[in-house]
This record gives structure tokens, sequence and C-alpha cells, in this order.
């Protein structure tokens, strides 16, 4: 599928510069992505207190364009994509005809008929695929943008500052799920109010041969205030803390978004048909009649930590099936999301555990996020 | 980093100390250490167990992972570092002084355990 499985993993522009650091790097996607720089624990707080510096070159871009840009992604994906305004960014699935989840995805709106659409890196061609195939008939040209961007994300509560000191743009009109064209460090980028860690946030979408003064730029304005560089490791406890979805875990093509719990990005209401529509109805009938299992977060009683794939039981029985779990630093103890039993759903429900190799260890289901920031 | 010259290894990245008394202390390696990243849960054998060489005789659990622990020889449970249990982090900080795992009093080893300088060869490789 992609001409990288024979060459190994692919690097990004800022390969070197992890390697500098002393990054543990992993492969993620057919990416060799930084896991950390040192302790993933302390990049994890730094992000929640300060600020952190992350590559995410390795998502998937892909720009549409052209008069039916807008009737394309309506009829590709199952948000209300013409109703995005220029400048802001949405929040939306792409969709198989039976409804199961192929990606999850932010649009953002560039220009009236311009959208460039982030995918995960590890559906970026299954997405890429899928909005040509569904182009056809339309006015819209589907651009795979994947080596035309580098992404660096800054984020925490110190990093509206960090990049106040490095643009003009107006940041305090940039709202949350909004970007907009600027220069930053004297570098052309994509300014988005975007993230995937729960706090205040940028991500900054340059050409890969700008990334590294971008980098350099960014960690100098930002090392006052103590701004770390961030692996993997920790964007996704970070994630996981505010409760936020990961592809290939509480997302897959074997779940509809109201399964998912996220029905609320499926818009009936748009104009005309899109892929998905009929059997997202029937499914969105399903969850409100007789809810399948529910997604939950687990708070452990005690330090075992709970991993995907691991069951969730009460009484004897199998009830649920952990997604995602890791020590939280925030709150000092194993956290999970898990889709268990509507009947053993609801926050506060008694007797429930994750089977943790063999031994039962007590967890408690609360309500979703585990975090949220005070603002 | 660099391997204490005084121990002995294990190709499972255990360290052993000298032999006091019959009594051997055992913990991970740095280089074991950095691998798991930061470690946050630590289960050790019981006072009065036996364990055997090669075998899980407990587990780390990291951010990302969870892996077992084992002895590098065969013999009884001595003493464990209630330290670690409490302050996982111990294992990150200093793995071959304050974050020691358990001391065993040692009733056979196996011939392969290395001295520094291989062990620092075998994981280089």
């Amino acid at each position: 599928m992609s001409s990288t499985d024979s060459a190994g993993p692919r690097r990004t522009a800022l390969d070197a510069l992890h390697r500098s650091l002393g990054a543990t790097m992993t492969d993620f996607a057919g990416w060799d992505m930084p896991l950390r720089y040192g302790s993933e624990r302390d990049e994890h707080v730094a992000v929640r207190t300060r600020a952190g510096l992350f590559d995410l070159s390795h998502m998937g871009e892909i720009t549409v364009t052209g008069p039916d840009a807008a009737a394309l992604l309506n009829h590709a994906l199952v948000g209300n994509i013409a109703s995005v305004g220029v400048g802001r960014a949405r929040y939306t699935m792409i969709c198989r005809a039976d409804g199961g989840i192929l990606d999850d995805l932010i649009v953002y709106r560039l220009a009236e008929t311009e959208y460039l659409v982030v995918a995960n890196a590890s559906n970026a061609q299954v997405v890429l695929d899928a909005l040509r195939e569904r182009a056809a008939g339309f006015g819209a040209e589907v651009r795979d943008d994947r080596d035309a961007y580098a992404l660096i994300a800054v984020q925490g509560p110190e990093s509206p500052g960090i990049l106040k000191s490095l643009t003009d743009a107006d940041l305090d009109g940039l709202k949350y799920y909004a970007g907009l064209p600027g220069t930053v460090a004297g570098v052309p980028a994509l300014i988005a109010r975007t993230g995937y860690t729960g706090e205040d946030g940028f991500e900054l979408f340059v050409k890969p041969e700008h990334a590294v003064e971008l980098w350099q730029a960014l960690t100098e304005a930002g090392a006052p205030v103590g701004l770390v560089p961030c692996g993997l490791s920790c964007r996704d406890t970070l994630r996981l803390e505010a409760g936020m979805p990961l592809y290939g875990h509480e997302l897959t093509t074997s779940l509809t978004p109201f399964d998912a719990g996220l029905g609320r990005v499926v818009k009936f209401e748009k104009e005309g048909d899109f892929v998905g529509r009929e059997a997202l109805a029937e499914a969105a009938a399903r969850a409100g009649q007789n809810p399948p299992r529910v997604l939950v977060g687990l708070v452990a009683e005690g330090r075992r930590v709970p991993r995907a794939g691991y069951p969730v039981v009460a009484g004897g029985e199998v009830i649920g099936e952990v997604t995602s779990g890791a020590p939280s630093p925030t709150l000092g103890r194993p956290i999970a999301m898990a889709y268990v039993d509507a009947a053993h759903s609801a926050p506060g429900t008694a007797g429930v555990g994750v089977d943790i190799r063999g031994s039962h260890e007590p967890y408690e289901v609360v309500a979703l996020p585990f975090y949220k920031r005070q603002k | 980093m660099s391997n204490p010259q005084q121990l002995r290894y294990s190709k499972e990245h255990e360290w052993l100390s000298a032999a006091e008394d019959g009594v051997a202390t055992v913990g991970i390696t740095e280089h074991a250490a950095n691998a798991l990243g930061d470690v946050v849960f630590v289960q050790l054998p019981e006072v009065g167990d036996t364990v055997t060489a090669g075998e899980s005789c407990g587990e780390l659990e990291s951010t990302k992972s969870v892996s077992d622990l084992y002895s590098p020889v065969d013999g009884e449970i001595t003493a464990v570092n209630e330290d670690v249990v409490e302050d996982p982090s111990l294992v990150n900080s200093a793995p071959f002084e304050g974050g020691w795992l358990f001391k065993v009093r040692v009733a056979g080893e196996p011939e392969e355990l290395l001295s520094a300088d291989e062990y620092t060869a075998f994981t280089a490789g």
C-alpha cells in the first residue's frame, strides 16, 4: 500500500533533532517517532502545568479544493462540513456505508473552496482512497499533502504566551477549533488552536524545510517558562485523561459513532445524502432504545495498570473490555477507558473490576473525562 | 551509562551482587530501566519464596507496558525492597542502588551470567 513499507519507517523533518535530544524513538504507524525524551511523566506534567512541544508530522494531511469541495465533504463525511466557516475547524468522522468508523478527522476550512483534512497516520491512505472514490461526480480535487507539511504542536497553559512572542497573528481572536494563516518566527504557518491534550494549545502546519527552524525558535521562546519536548507516550496519557478517543482503541470499523458515544458528530439534518446515512440512522435508533455497550471511565483503587484488551468483570462475569489504560500522572492512579454493558455503566456502579492477568482488581466507574482544565 | 564492574548480569537485564554470607542482591539494569520508561508498579516475590533462575518471580509496570521480573539465580528470598514498592520511580532514578529489588540466598546459579563488560557489549548490539 505505502511505498515506505520496504524502505523501513519514515522519518520526519525533525528526525536528526530528536536524536540529538536523546529521544527514545518508536515505530508508530510506519513512522519513526519520539516516544519520550526523558521521563514521560515529567513531560505529561509539563503540558498540564507549563508547556510541551510535539512533532506530529506523521499525521496525514489531505487537501480538498474546488467549487464542490464543501459538497464532497458533506457527502463523504458524517458532519456538516459546508457549515464550517472559513478559518474554523471541525472534529468529524468518515464512515463506511455500513456505518463503521474509518477514521476520526479534523477538517479546517482554509478558504471558501479549500479544506485541509487531517487524518490519523495509520489511516491516512484509507481516508485518501475513500475521499478519492467518493469524489466521483464532484467538482473537487483530493490532494495527498502528507509530504507537504510538518506539524509541530505547542500545548499547555503557557503556550499562548510562547507563541505570542513569535508571531504578530491575532491569537486572542483565534478561538478553540479555529485556524488562520500567519507567520511564526519568520516561517509561514497555518496556526490552529487545536490539540489532543486537554489543554489550551496550538498546532502549526509548516513546510518540512521550515520545521527545524520553527522547533528551535519555540524551544528558545519556551525555555524561560519551562517548555520541554514531549513524545507520543505522554500524548497518549494526556488524551486519555482528557477522555479523547484514539482510533484503533475506542474507535474501529466495527463500531459506529453512536456505539462510541459520539453520535453528536453525525448530522442527519445536513443537505443531501452522505455515505453511511441509512446504517447510521439505524444505529442511532438502536442506541436510543437498547444501548449496546457504553464507553466509560475506570479509576483504579490499586496500582496495577489496565491495558487495552483486558476484560472488565463484575460478579465473576465479563461485562466489558478495556480499550486504553495507563497510569494517570494527574490522578496518581491507573485509569482506563472501557466499553461495558449498559447495566454497569453508571458512574459509581459497585463491584466492577478489571481482570489484570488473572487477578480481579477493583475499579470505580466514572464519567468521562478524567480531567478537565480550568478555564 | 556504565554498568558497575562488581556486579554480574543476566541476559534478561537483571544484575546480581557478589554474595555476602550466601546472600546476593538483585535489581534491574539501567539499560532495562531506560527501556521500560517510568516504572509505576512493582510486584516482588515474598520473603521465604523460592525462586528459579530464568523464571518469572514478579513484574514491573511502566507507562506503556508490563514486564516480567526474572531471578538471575536459584534460591530463597530473604528480603524485598519495600521502598521501591512504595516509590517505583527508584528503579529509574537509582537502578543499581536504592532501586534494588530483592535479596536472595543463592542455592545455585547458571553459568551464563555476564560480566559488566560482556553485558555492556550485549546491550550495545
